[in-house]
């Protein structure tokens, strides 16, 4: 029997555990929250992510309760959250500081939100040792968090905030404390812990690969406002805005023209290059238009393709070797720069190109993305 | 031997060895002489001239009978009792003031705590001495302090404060309470809001949050202002003196009378001696939690 998939975002009968409805947060003038509103599914994982200042923690903290909404409300499972302070809601929180008690144990700050609850102590000794096992720590229940490292201090964040089973676990920026390569093993895990204990998490991050590795669902945000909710890979190949285009990975913007033609939609951008050829996914007006392309969708070749619409002819002007990947910075006669990326799939002694050889880059009719500027 | 080492311990070592070890010995000695009328008061004296043979008589003639006085008189270990119950009285007094105080500076606008700390701090700006005498003019029975009570009607009659017990605990109390204050606002200062708020996640009210991490944590500094306030208030001589009664017995007020109305230097001496000793607990228990301090901060 195939496995469905999990998308309860789709499914119009799933009952969703977390409603913002027409949700405003103002601070004196600011408006850090802007009539928001989303709905949230149980054992989701969901990132809100967005710039400094995009309303993305202030968001965490209200359902945290640690602030309340100016107006509108949010519903957990069905009631409203608003007036129960944070101490009495089934909703925990991984702190970026990870702010762990300094004064006690690794083991007394994960026991510490049971010894709060009316938990029986032997069940709280059994649970504890269950939450130091799913975080793989169990060596150092005994030590306090100044004796273990950045790594294990993030993993008993996890654990005493997993601790009381909440409902809902918000994580603030969790894994930006860690170096890189530590970043990327924690992820995977931080996915396996979720799926094992089947609890929802909504996680805050400004790191967009973070966002898009860990979440089922992404909502980027700019402003208080939400730009675009999808799965990391509709976010990724159809985002719905050029800021969204921009904020995710990289890419190519041009400003142009368009012209419809049946399926596609002919974009008259600079002078002396042919328009662009490009597959919108919902029909679009005449006029102006944003084309945006990922650098990884476009082809570089010393010779002029034959089997394309798209054929531009530059300069290579700079190259980025990334290891896996090198993105070239092509210039056209008329300025434009145009990144370029090919996947490095073979070792080479020598680049096939290098800077101010002429190239071309083309790319098909459905490599890129037509939105309305 | 590494010179710029050796030499670097050799300040501290040199300064204490200068200003407190012969200072002490001078002290320890007199307290082992008999009282003389002669200038300087006491018994015997060093002569270096007569050599080896005067050095050896001159110990000779040092003995305890004055560690031995001071236990058979029943003055002085009642005066050592009422200075330690006065001390920690006042200790626990500033505690119980300078935590709050401390807690809201704390607490306040950033913009505010400057001026907050500089009003801590402002009474030093004023001679010790002219503070303790104001409280004399504020606390006696036509005091201000009478006066306003009489005028908002709470008594009738001018209570006595000023020269018994309480008017110590005041004046103890009012002098040492920024020693208290300054430690611990110095701990609740670098304390991280997350915790605070770490614990009301994990379903403390705000109150047992305070208990169980704002208290705990700020623990050094409330054991540093308690060895501040203690250890000067127990050898306390100006306050009891001047705002005290006859009744008021504390060690600092006993010795100044051993040593300026009596004319006994050994009696003071061997006072002193003792409570040196006394002292040598707390101090070397707040060193301790001071290195401690010091360690987490690392």
């Amino acid at each position: 029997m195939p496995q469905t998939a999990f998308e309860p975002w789709n499914d119009p009968a799933a009952k969703p555990l977390i409603q913002f409805r027409n949700v405003s947060k103002r601070f004196g003038d600011f408006t850090a929250i802007d009539d928001l509103s989303i709905d949230i599914f149980e054992r989701e994982f969901f990132a809100l992510l967005g710039p400094s200042g995009c309303g993305k923690t202030t968001m965490m903290r209200m359902l945290a309760g640690f602030e309340t909404p100016t107006s509108g409300t949010i519903m957990l499972d069905g009631q409203d959250i608003s007036p129960i302070p944070p101490n009495k809601r089934s909703v925990n929180m991984m702190f970026q500081s990870y702010a762990l008690f300094p004064h006690l144990t690794v083991y007394e700050n994960i026991a510490f939100g049971l010894r709060r609850s009316k938990m029986p102590k032997d069940e709280i000794d059994a649970r504890v040792k269950q939450m130091l096992k799913l975080v793989q720590i169990e060596k150092f229940g005994a030590r306090k968090p100044e004796q273990i490292s950045g790594g294990q201090r993030q993993r008993v964040a996890l654990a005493r905030a997993l601790a009381k089973g909440p409902k809902l676990l918000l994580l603030d920026e969790p894994l930006s404390a860690l170096d890189k390569k530590l970043r990327q093993d924690t992820q995977f895990e931080l996915m396996d812990i979720q799926e094992k204990t089947g609890t929802t998490f909504v996680v805050v991050t400004h790191d967009q690969e973070e966002a898009m590795t860990v979440a089922s669902r992404v909502a980027v945000m700019d402003h208080g406002k939400l730009k675009q909710v999808d799965t990391p890979d509709r976010i990724y190949e159809a985002p719905n805005s050029t800021y969204v285009a921009d904020f995710i990975g990289d890419v190519n913007i041009i400003e142009g023209y368009a012209t419809n033609q049946g399926d596609t939609v002919s974009i008259a951008w600079s002078e002396g290059n042919s328009p662009i050829i490009g597959t919108p996914s919902k029909p679009i007006a005449d006029g102006k238009v944003s084309f945006a392309i990922r650098p990884e969708k476009i082809a570089i070749s010393a010779e002029r393709p034959t089997d394309r619409n798209n054929i531009v002819h530059g300069k290579v002007l700079d190259i980025a070797y990334l290891g896996n990947l090198s993105t070239y910075h092509v210039a056209l006669p008329d300025g434009t720069i145009i990144k370029a990326q090919t996947a490095n799939s073979r070792r080479r002694s020598s680049r096939p190109f290098t800077w101010d050889d002429e190239v071309w880059l083309s790319w098909t009719d459905t490599a890129g993305i037509v939105l309305e500027s | 031997m590494n010179l710029r080492r050796f030499s670097l311990i050799a300040v501290p070592y040199g300064w204490l060895l200068l200003l407190f070890l012969v200072p002490f010995l001078i002290v320890f000695k007199i307290s082992l002489s008999d009282v003389a009328l002669s200038i300087p008061p006491y018994t015997p004296t060093l002569e270096l001239s007569e050599g080896w043979a005067g050095f050896r008589d001159f110990l000779s003639q040092l003995d305890f009978e004055n560690f031995k006085f001071l236990a058979t008189d029943d003055l002085y270990w009642k005066s050592y009792l009422s200075s330690v119950q006065i001390a920690l009285i006042s200790t626990t007094i500033c505690l119980l003031i300078g935590f709050p105080i401390a807690y809201g500076m704390a607490n306040a606008p950033k913009e505010w705590q400057p001026t907050l700390m500089l009003l801590v701090i402002l009474p030093f700006w004023t001679s010790f001495l002219i503070r303790v005498y104001s409280l004399i003019g504020i606390l006696s029975q036509e005091g201000m302090l009478n006066q306003f009570l009489m005028w908002i009607g709470i008594i009738n009659e001018p209570l006595t404060i000023l020269n018994t017990n309480i008017a110590v605990y005041i004046g103890i109390v009012y002098t040492y309470v920024p020693f208290m204050i300054l430690p611990i606002y110095a701990t609740l200062i670098k304390l991280d809001g997350s915790l605070l708020e770490a614990a009301e996640d994990l379903g403390c009210s705000r109150t047992e949050a305070f208990w169980r991490i704002t208290v705990p944590l700020s623990k050094a500094g409330i054991i540093a202002g308690c060895f501040l306030v203690f250890i000067p208030a127990l050898g306390e001589f100006v306050i009891p003196s001047l705002l005290g009664g006859s009744d008021t017995l504390m060690i600092g007020k006993v010795l100044y009378e051993e040593f300026f109305s009596n004319r006994d230097w050994p009696v003071a001496g061997a006072v002193a001696v003792i409570l040196l000793l006394i002292l040598i607990i707390p101090i070397v228990l707040y060193q301790r939690n001071e290195q401690k301090m010091m360690e987490a901060d690392t």
